[in-house]
């Protein structure tokens, strides 16, 4: 009479049906909400319009993405706006997330990091306005300025290059300073005296014990920053003026001015493959796996 | 003179604020000996320790190394390395990397570097833990590397902030051992922070018993364990027994102190440096319990006169091997008492509520002079 | 011809947040309008009055002509019950995507409606024989110049003179390339059907518009954001909608809407029933409702232009009045240039115009 044990088996349905029952909204999130989307996407952009109503498969829209030179130009210089300001991002929101992490104690500590979180509590739109109302030719800082005898007439600061940074970073700050201090909290306070302890001074430590220890926050801050940037709509576009390339850009008016879902969709998942490249060769270069980054 | 010394502070005073943690501390360490800090968590080591090292910088006192002042100077300038509480091993670098991390900070050349590293995990015992990384260490190699990664640099001191704290007592037990013997091997000085009585006596050639600041008793385990120079030095260093009283008379060389909660000891008199005026001094006794002696009950060697005799009742039996003991209640006064059992075994039958005789020669009796608790005890009495 | 954009923010991810639109929406009541309409178009007062009379609650979304197109298109018609997309942008997106139904014109008081009007907009709009817009209301597209400091501009290439360099502003969209073409004396609308001389007019434009590119302090996206520039003196002079211009007048007389010399663009935003309107009942209902004279004029007062309701100009205020005769006498008025419907294809080629504008250093 060997009877294998039926209530083992019931039990382990059970428990099989009850994951799978808490998995459902995740699957139909995943499923409904990011792939199919994508795969629509993806299919969209390998038809070409003939006439009314009327579409073909065919690869001409990322042909015409790699003929014409002003989305090539727009990708690559999207792209290295990103890296730059994700680069610029991190240089300023490591000193910050350190002294918030490492030099700061009890309240003080809060009342800082709740300072960097401040900005984030009124949409993107309304922050990018009130730059514009700070930099703009009749703006705060163009009178200031003038009222401090610096300059002679009105000056314009917004619509060139260097606004479209200053934006970018100041919108990613939060979202490199937070993984940064959470990083660097978890960093023993006597291994930095260690390093000091053993000869190091302040630039050694935080290139051998203090860097390398966030890596894993500076890589995540990193990837965040960077996605967010390159998929930034708002900021280059507001700031920028008449000259603010930006891919996203790009890829807006294709859908809603042109019509033009074709294009559109085959920009859309050239983002996604640069980004995607981008990510892993970041990974790569500081020798991170993305589940040491995101774990 | 004064660099025969390898370490010494003179009047070191640390305030935070209102609250003085280190309070007024000369001490000297002589070349190439071992020396401890003991003393309850928040007594001041900790931070008497991170002036040492150069973390914080005394408010007041000087402190020098190898006879040179090192106020003002940085800890990575300082001759002296740390072994900290929880190792602070370079999570983000391997063994070998670890240990070089001081001398290639010198600007120390390759090569060098390499020899000097394999010599020194060599002389820790670990000569091919070079290319492994931290966590696969085991908590004793750890502990070894730790220390290699100081003793590398040829440090003029090595400062240890309770490095076993982190162990299992086992290991614990074995690395006390092994410390003494590694500091005796390189002859390099070491100061060693810790709570723990028992790291401090085994390892130790000069213990400095610190509390509230301030160093109580800085002496050889010898002397701190069987000559007190204080009530708190008797008290944490060593297990005892502990009364309150006051001396009656003294007499014969010897001095008979009545009890708070009645019934009488005698103490020898000769640690007072006697005079009359101690009669009516309020005492803190202690009795260590290992000094005294047990019998069952009438079989009488205990009662001759002269020895302090008591009774007591068996409460519990605490085995422990070697270091087994027995927990009794006085049965005049009613007071807790611990007492060593012999290692013979001889009373490894009794039982709690067995009846025993106690004695302790006289010469075993600590007092003290009660100063702090003198209030808190009157009140006590008051209530008795 | 966008007037206030609403939203901006688009990204790739629109079509599946406008799936989710569509899910939502079909959960919604019956007695439900829902308006897709342009800023100003349905104020609150009307709105008030007509659910007072009708019992139906409106659901306002303010948007533009290629954002109503682009929702209509990701949802195949659904989600709204009325929208109104300008005239001359109908027939190509209804014979593209098929996202409109065709006006039934016995439900329609056509009386209440200016007839000359009626009867240009059902011609623009008709695919096969069916109407699918009526017109509610027009207005123009032309110069919103501060004429103290920039007395001289008076046609769209203006806007390249030396003396406004760094002051003027206009948009990167089809309105400033049709303009453009205007004042350089030639007539894109009659090259709608021939895409080759369409392309040869274009490329002229681009041509000017890339000369012309420093001249610009920054191409204006929202008609807030231009009206801001305009107002604080940074931009002087401007490619805008009438509305906005005599907007600013009322603030500072220096400030107007000139009609150019080449002629103001005429445009008429419609009404027209999504495919899949769920209260098709409702949306004639409004219809008939706003274009009672009393009610169209309270819209005009709202959103400054004039509506084609027949009768509606005598319940207009008349500064409003004063500020439409000042910027169009009777030869400016005669030579608006109405936009005809847009053939398909066109709009591709424009884009790449404008986007090698805005490329080019």
């Amino acid at each position: 009479m060997s009877t294998p044990n039926p209530t083992g088996s019931v039990a382990g349905n059970g428990l099989k049906l009850g994951v799978l029952l808490m998995a459902t909204p995740l699957l139909l999130w995943l499923v409904l909400l990011v792939l199919l989307p994508h795969i629509d996407l993806l299919m969209v952009s390998l038809r070409e319009r003939i006439s009314y109503g009327k579409y073909e498969f065919s690869f001409v829209n990322y042909i015409e993405f790699f003929t014409e030179p002003l989305y090539w130009n727009t990708y690559v210089r999207t792209a290295t706006m990103s890296i730059l300001a994700t680069a610029l991002t991190l240089l300023i929101g490591f000193p910050v997330a350190y002294y918030i992490a490492k030099v700061m104690r009890g309240r003080a500590k809060n009342v800082l990091f709740l300072l960097c979180l401040i900005p984030f509590w009124v949409s993107e739109l309304v922050r990018t306005f009130g730059w514009m109302i700070l930099l703009r030719e009749s703006g705060v800082v163009s009178h200031f300025l003038q009222w401090a005898g610096l300059v002679d007439g009105p000056v314009e600061m917004l619509y060139n290059d260097v606004t479209i940074m200053v934006g970018l970073v100041y919108t990613s700050m939060l979202f490199m300073v937070v993984p940064l201090v959470s990083v660097l909290d978890s960093l023993d306070d006597s291994l930095i005296e260690a390093g000091y302890d053993l000869g190091g001074n302040a630039f050694t430590v935080t290139r051998d014990i203090v860097i390398p220890h966030a890596m894993p926050g500076i890589a995540s801050g990193c990837i965040v920053v960077f996605m967010l940037t390159l998929g930034n709509y708002l900021t280059p576009t507001l700031l920028g003026g008449k000259s603010s390339l930006w891919f996203t850009d790009q890829i807006y008016t294709q859908f809603i001015t042109r019509f033009n879902w074709e294009t559109g969709s085959a920009f859309g998942f050239l983002l996604l493959v640069l980004s995607s490249f981008i990510v892993w060769l970041g990974l790569k270069l500081s020798r991170q796996t993305l589940s040491d980054t995101v774990g | 003179m004064a660099d025969q010394f390898d370490l010494e502070c003179r009047d070191v005073v640390k305030n935070f604020g209102q609250f003085t943690a280190v309070d007024q501390v000369s001490l000297t360490i002589p070349q190439g000996s071992f020396f401890s800090i003991l003393g309850p968590s928040g007594c001041g080591k900790t931070t008497l320790l991170r002036m040492l090292a150069g973390f914080l910088e005394p408010s007041g006192g000087d402190i020098l190394i190898k006879g040179k002042s090192v106020l003002g100077v940085a800890p990575n300038r300082r001759p002296v390395n740390m072994v900290f509480q929880h190792l602070a091993l370079f999570p983000m670098m391997n063994v070998a990397d670890n240990v070089a991390y001081g001398l290639r900070r010198r600007g120390v050349d390759r090569a060098t570097i390499k020899s000097r590293v394999s010599e020194t995990l060599a002389r820790v015992g670990l000569p091919d833990a070079g290319p492994k990384q931290i966590n696969q260490l085991s908590g004793g190699q750890k502990q070894r590397i730790a220390i290699a990664r100081c003793l590398v640099l040829e440090p003029a001191v090595l400062l240890l902030d309770e490095p076993l704290g982190a162990l299992d007592l086992k290991l614990r037990e074995h690395m006390k051992v092994e410390l003494k013997q590694l500091q005796h091997e390189i002859g390099t000085t070491f100061v060693y922070i810790t709570h723990d009585q028992s790291e401090a006596l085994v390892m130790s050639d000069q213990v400095a018993v610190m509390n509230a600041g301030r160093f109580e008793q800085v002496g050889t385990p010898q002397e701190l364990y069987y000559r007190p120079q204080t009530p708190f030095v008797a008290g944490f260093v060593g297990e005892s027994n502990r009364w309150q009283g006051r001396i009656e008379t003294i007499a014969d060389g010897r001095a008979t102190i009545r009890l708070q909660s009645g019934g009488v000891i005698y103490a020898a008199a000769d640690q007072f440096g006697m005079s009359g005026q101690t009669v009516g001094q309020e005492v803190d006794v202690f009795v260590r319990p290992e000094a005294i002696s047990l019998e069952r009950q009438g079989q009488g060697t205990t009662n001759e006169p002269g020895l302090n005799h008591m009774q007591g009742r068996v409460e519990n039996l605490l085995f422990n091997g070697a270091a087994s003991s027995v927990q009794l209640k006085e049965l005049a006064t009613g007071h807790d008492m611990n007492v060593a059992l012999p290692q013979t075994g001889a009373f490894a039958d009794i039982r709690p509520g067995d009846i025993l005789d106690l004695g302790w020669k006289a010469d075993q009796t600590k007092c003290f002079p009660a100063v702090a608790t003198k209030a808190a005890s009157q009140t006590d009495e008051a209530i008795a | 011809m966008s007037k206030n954009t609403g939203s901006l923010r688009t990204t790739m991810l629109a079509v599946s947040a406008l799936a989710g639109v569509a899910l939502l929406a079909g959960t919604a009541q019956a007695e439900e309008l829902r308006l897709l309409t342009w800023g100003g178009y349905a104020p609150d007062d009307v709105i008030e009055m007509f659910e007072k009379e009708t019992g139906i609650d409106v659901e306002v979304t303010l948007s533009n002509n290629e954002d109503m197109i682009s929702k209509l298109r990701a949802t195949g018609g659904s989600g709204f019950d009325l929208a109104q997309p300008s005239q001359d942008r109908i027939a190509g997106a209804q014979k593209e995507y098929g996202i409109y139904k065709p006006m039934d014109m016995s439900k329609v008081d056509t009386a209440k409606f200016i007839p000359s009007m009626l009867a240009a907009t059902k011609t623009n709009t008709t695919v096969d024989g069916d109407v699918y817009g009526l017109p509610h209301i027009w207005g123009t597209s032309g110069l919103v110049v501060n004429t103290k400091e920039a007395p001289d501009v008076k046609d769209y290439t203006d806007l390249c003179n030396a003396d406004v360099a760094g002051k003027v502003s206009y948009r990167l969209k089809r309105p400033t390339l049709i303009g453009f073409a205007f004042a350089m004396g030639m007539d894109p609308f009659a090259a709608y059907g021939d895409e080759a001389k369409y392309q040869e007019i274009l490329d002229k434009v681009e041509q000017k518009l890339i000369e012309c590119k420093p001249n610009v302090k920054t191409y204006w996206e929202g008609g807030d954001a231009l009206l801001n520039l305009v107002r604080s003196g940074e931009v002087v002079a401007a490619m805008a909608w009438d509305t906005g211009g005599w907007k600013l007048n009322s603030d500072n007389p220096d400030i107007t809407f000139v009609a150019p010399k080449s002629g103001a663009l005429g445009w008429v935003d419609t009404f027209a029933l999504p495919r899949k309107s769920k209260n098709e009942d409702a949306a004639y209902k409004w219809i008939n409702f706003v274009m009672q004279p009393e009610i169209a004029a309270k819209i005009t007062a709202s959103a400054g232009n004039f509506t084609a309701s027949k009768g509606a100009d005598a319940f207009v205020e008349g500064q409003l009045k004063t500020q439409f005769q000042n910027s169009f006498p009777q030869e400016a008025l005669d030579n608006i240039k109405w936009y005809p419907p847009v053939p398909a294809g066109l709009e591709t080629l424009e884009g790449k115009v404008l986007d090698r504008v805005k490329a080019a250093q």
